[in-house]
């Protein structure tokens, strides 16, 4: 808002209009790194030292369907235009057959990726609702038992195997205590009761009000998620608590203070105001990171997410599912990146 | 003169790894309804002074007094929420730089509302109309589309005026301001000066005004208080400023240019361990 | 003047010679560090265990890999067998003690390569700067904007499994970071007067990078590598626990978790010890990073 009314005058704007160059820079980031994405995996793919023909056709295929297979796949054309070939393919959203299933790819990441979602949205809620607090508590009372407390939960949360913690969790709140259910997303019986609409079965049970499956898909959830949850507890509380130190010493605190304000709403109401910002892009860094945690805490809780279906696909060296389930992650990480950044410029009135 | 203020030998006690710290040792000093000047250099204890009284002081700081006497209430002795019934409605305090003492993300609007309605429950129409009443009386012209601005669209004297006119708009009857032109151009402090001037003389407030500035001090203020490592080594009428006697006082004031007595070569001041001991000099006024 | 003992002259405050103030800035650093109790106790974990790696085969009770399947999966406290056996009948403790080994093996290993990545591109890409620094940039932008472990586990599945191929993979993905540091602390750097002198008296910029810039990016890396040890151990286990790292029957302590897993519910120890010994080593390395941290780089620190 230029405000040249004043004798001192005041900012001036850039001549620019500044969301057009802002836009065009976010989409040409964007697009470069996919493609750069997409150029790792396309070489990942070709490393590999499994023949595609073979995998395809099998061993005891003749030579002429061999030749077919390799012409049809363009094996024959030079690597920069097969990679050509594998945009076109990705960009339409095909990621070919996975080997081990006959399936589209893409229509297998469709299946387990609500899966995932389900779990890491979980999980982050927890750690946002828990974290978020305890760093803003650590900072105020720095020095206090709160304020140890919050740093021996952050170094546990940054030295534990996820593995293990979830595979301990198991034996003692599944095995020992009986307090969760077990692997899975619901108990056997209750499988594909509930019609899917969002592949997500807490959701999805709520829309059919089937009480029963969301108490026992709730039970499933639990035990993973909190795990997740504490990772990214200890993350997001870590760096509260150093963004709200430094928001503390600011001198618009003692602003506040002088006006007569309590000490809680100078914390929420202005101090935290101004970490918002900072905030959303730690939380959407640590919602990007439990997917990727996911990868293992679904092995343990055999969770039907992305992380299994590419570990899976892995063991038994299906190539096109793992790097199709690799780019549709890093085309999340990616979009997350972007969607703090516009983020950021709805909050921060500095950045607009 | 009637007495606002009154304050007897205060300490501010920092405890640190190597000891405690001084930064205030044994200050006294009255307020009326005046100007007083409190000069020094920068970690002689000025600022910390003005933030003791308003009992802003964070742990592990210490405040110490024999009192700090509001309209002969101790302030020492009020809970920390009878404490926020004094700030900003009784004492208020304008701060060095408005690049940090305004909230970067709050509507200048919403900063300026927010202090009025802390003390007087009104609602936002009233608060707006209040906000706009003060904005226009520290000058600033289109006042309704600065209390829709950010800080950061801000001047730097546009922002002290902004920082002045919401420290004073629920009627204290005590400013602090804290080196408030420090930070500015010297083009606009004059002007943010006698906006000050003028709204503290006729609400007829009392004014501390903190500063390393001797000259303006002297010119600005009633009464000056000098202080030297935490205490203060002589008070004097500012109009007499220059009779000083305190060799520190002195030494300042004849390291200073003078445009009516030039000279070849300034003076340094020359230290004395001793001025550090020696006990605080009262500024109280019986 | 009399006789001075090492500690003044390690604390003095007119150091004679350019040694003589290194050494004492570097005692200074280790009296502050010492300080730092949690610290010191995070060193002398990791201390510890390069001592148990060290002398593997005369401190473990058995042989690592000696089967004796008539007593296995004994509990904790077995005759002989402290922490137990797996289901082969191998005595825990004793693979645990050679599995420290693989730990140091890889850490030492993605330690090496991945700051040295990091600190060419970095440096290279800070001094050189231009077109050069906006894709070198760009590359590394993409690295990072990857989940590192899902990319360590497709360069796994294009490498093959194996504990070497395990190492590559991480560094791969540990690499930009330090890059990013590198680079803005050449960038620091480069526009300082000293190198401008430097550059007067006709030093090209292969002797400058190396004799002048990558001396002083080290201190901030090595925090960096510290803290990262953590990640790079639970990186590694994690890749072992998928059957991607070590392959059995070496004792890694992630592969042996895996091998647990299946007798969790009824011999929880199997899998429990490995963890164990997984999370002692990275708090250590956690507790060492924040130490070196507040040494090195205080303002880092909180």
């Amino acid at each position: 808002m230029a405000l040249a009314n004043d004798t001192e005058g005041a900012r001036k704007r850039a001549p620019l209009p500044r969301w057009l160059t802002t836009t065009l820079k976010t989409i040409g980031s964007i697009a470069v790194t996919m493609l750069g994405l997409m150029f790792i995996t396309f070489i990942i793919g070709r490393v590999m030292p499994i023949d595609p023909v073979l995998a395809i056709v099998g061993e005891r295929a003749s030579k002429s369907t061999y030749d077919a297979v390799y012409f049809q796949l363009g094996l024959d054309k030079p690597l920069i235009v097969q990679f050509m070939y594998y945009l076109r393919d990705v960009a339409h959203g095909d990621f070919g057959i996975s080997l081990l299933n006959g399936h589209q790819v893409s229509d297998d990441i469709r299946r387990v990726f609500p899966a995932t979602l389900e779990l890491a949205s979980l999980g982050v809620i927890f750690g946002v609702v828990l974290g978020v607090p305890l760093g803003v508590v650590a900072a105020v009372r720095k020095g206090s038992w709160i304020d140890q407390l919050a740093r021996v939960v952050a170094l546990i949360g940054y030295s534990m195997p996820i593995f293990w913690l979830g595979l301990m969790g198991l034996l003692i709140f599944y095995g020992m205590l009986g307090w969760v259910g077990g692997p899975g997303r619901v108990s056997i019986f209750y499988e594909d009761i509930v019609p899917r609409v969002t592949g997500m079965i807490l959701i999805d049970s709520i829309l059919d009000r089937n009480w029963t499956v969301l108490k026992d898909a709730f039970s499933h959830i639990v035990l993973p998620a909190s795990l997740l949850g504490y990772y990214s507890l200890a993350y997001i509380s870590r760096m509260t608590r150093s963004f709200m130190l430094e928001q503390m010493n600011a001198e618009y605190i003692t602003t506040a203070r002088v006006k007569g304000m309590s000490e809680w709403d100078v914390i929420w109401k202005h101090a935290f105001r101004n970490i918002r910002v900072q905030l959303i892009t730690v939380i959407a860094l640590s919602y990007a990171g439990l997917l990727e945690g996911s990868v293992l805490t679904e092995i343990i809780f055999s969770w039907p997410g992305i992380g299994s279906y590419i570990t899976t696909a892995l063991l038994s060296a299906d190539m096109n599912a793992v790097l199709g389930g690799t780019v549709v992650v890093g085309l999340v990480f990616v979009l997350l990146n972007v969607f703090s950044d516009l983020l950021y410029k709805v909050f921060d009135p500095r950045a607009r | 003169m009637e007495t606002l203020l009154d304050i007897k030998d205060l300490w501010v006690r920092f405890p640190s790894r190597h000891g405690v710290f001084d930064a205030v040792r044994g200050v006294s000093f009255t307020l009326g309804r005046e100007r007083l000047g409190i000069v020094g250099e920068s970690g002689s204890g000025k600022s910390m002074t003005g933030r003791a009284i308003l009992r802003l002081i964070r742990p592990p700081g210490i405040v110490e007094a024999t009192q700090i006497n509001l309209e002969g209430v101790d302030l020492l002795k009020k809970t920390e929420k009878q404490m926020r019934d004094v700030r900003g409605k009784r004492i208020s305090m304008v701060m060095q730089d408005p690049k940090f003492s305004l909230n970067p993300v709050m509507r200048i609007g919403d900063q300026i509302m927010e202090a009025y309605r802390l003390h007087n429950s009104v609602g936002k129409a009233e608060a707006y109309a209040k906000s706009l009443e003060m904005l226009e009386a520290v000058s600033i012209r289109d006042a309704e589309r600065v209390m829709r601005a950010y800080p950061h669209e801000m001047s730097g004297g546009m922002g002290q005026r902004i920082m002045i006119a919401m420290m004073l708009i629920p009627n204290p009857e005590i400013m602090i301001a804290d080196e408030p032109t420090s930070a500015l151009d010297v083009s606009v402090q004059r002007q943010v000066l006698d906006i000050m001037d003028k709204l503290v003389k006729e609400r007829g407030m009392g004014l501390i005004f903190i500063s390393h500035d001797l000259n303006l001090v002297a010119d600005f203020c009633d009464r000056v208080l000098i202080m030297y490592a935490g205490r203060v080594v002589e008070v004097c009428e500012a109009a007499r400023l220059h009779e000083a006697k305190h060799p520190y006082t002195r030494g300042l004031l004849n390291s200073l240019p003078r445009l009516d007595a030039p000279r070849d070569r300034l003076e340094v001041l020359q230290r004395d361990p001793e001025w550090a001991e020696a006990p605080s000099v009262s500024g109280r006024v019986a | 003047m009399t006789e001075q003992t090492l500690r003044q002259w390690l604390l003095t405050d007119t150091p004679t010679s350019r040694r003589h103030a290194k050494l004492s800035a570097i005692y200074q650093g280790w009296l502050s560090f010492r300080g730092n109790t949690m610290a010191m106790i995070g060193l002398w974990i990791l201390i510890a265990l390069v001592a148990i790696a060290a002398f593997a085969p005369f401190i473990s009770p058995h042989d690592p890999f000696v089967q004796d399947l008539g007593n296995r999966l004994g509990p904790l406290g077995t005759e002989g067998h402290i922490l137990g056996t797996d289901s082969l009948g191998r005595d825990i403790l004793s693979r645990l003690i050679y599995g420290s080994r693989i730990t140091l093996y890889i850490v030492a290993l993605v330690a090496l390569i991945a700051p040295i990545a990091g600190l060419l591109v970095g440096t290279v890409s800070g001094y050189v700067g231009g077109w050069l620094d906006a894709v070198l940039m760009r590359i590394t932008d993409i690295f990072l904007a990857f989940p590192r472990l899902v990319l360590a586990l497709a360069f796994v599945a294009a490498l093959g499994a194996g504990i070497e191929n395990a190492v590559l993979a991480i560094s791969l993905t540990a690499w930009p970071p330090y890059a990013r540091i590198a680079r803005a602390e050449t960038l620091t750097i480069r526009s300082s007067d000293f190198i401008s002198a430097i550059q007067l008296q006709g030093a090209g910029p292969m002797r400058i990078i190396i004799r002048h810039i990558w001396p002083l990016c080290i201190s901030s890396l090595i925090v960096r590598v510290t803290l990262d040890m953590a990640g790079i151990i639970l990186a590694a286990a994690g890749l072992g626990f998928l059957g991607l790292g070590a392959q059995p029957p070496s004792p890694e302590w992630g592969a042996m978790i895996s091998e647990g897993r299946r007798f969790i519910l009824d011999h929880w120890w199997v899998a429990a010890m490995p963890g164990l010994a997984i999370f002692t080593v990275s708090l250590a390395f956690n507790l060492l990073g924040d130490g070196l941290r507040d040494v090195l780089d205080p303002k880092a620190g909180e």
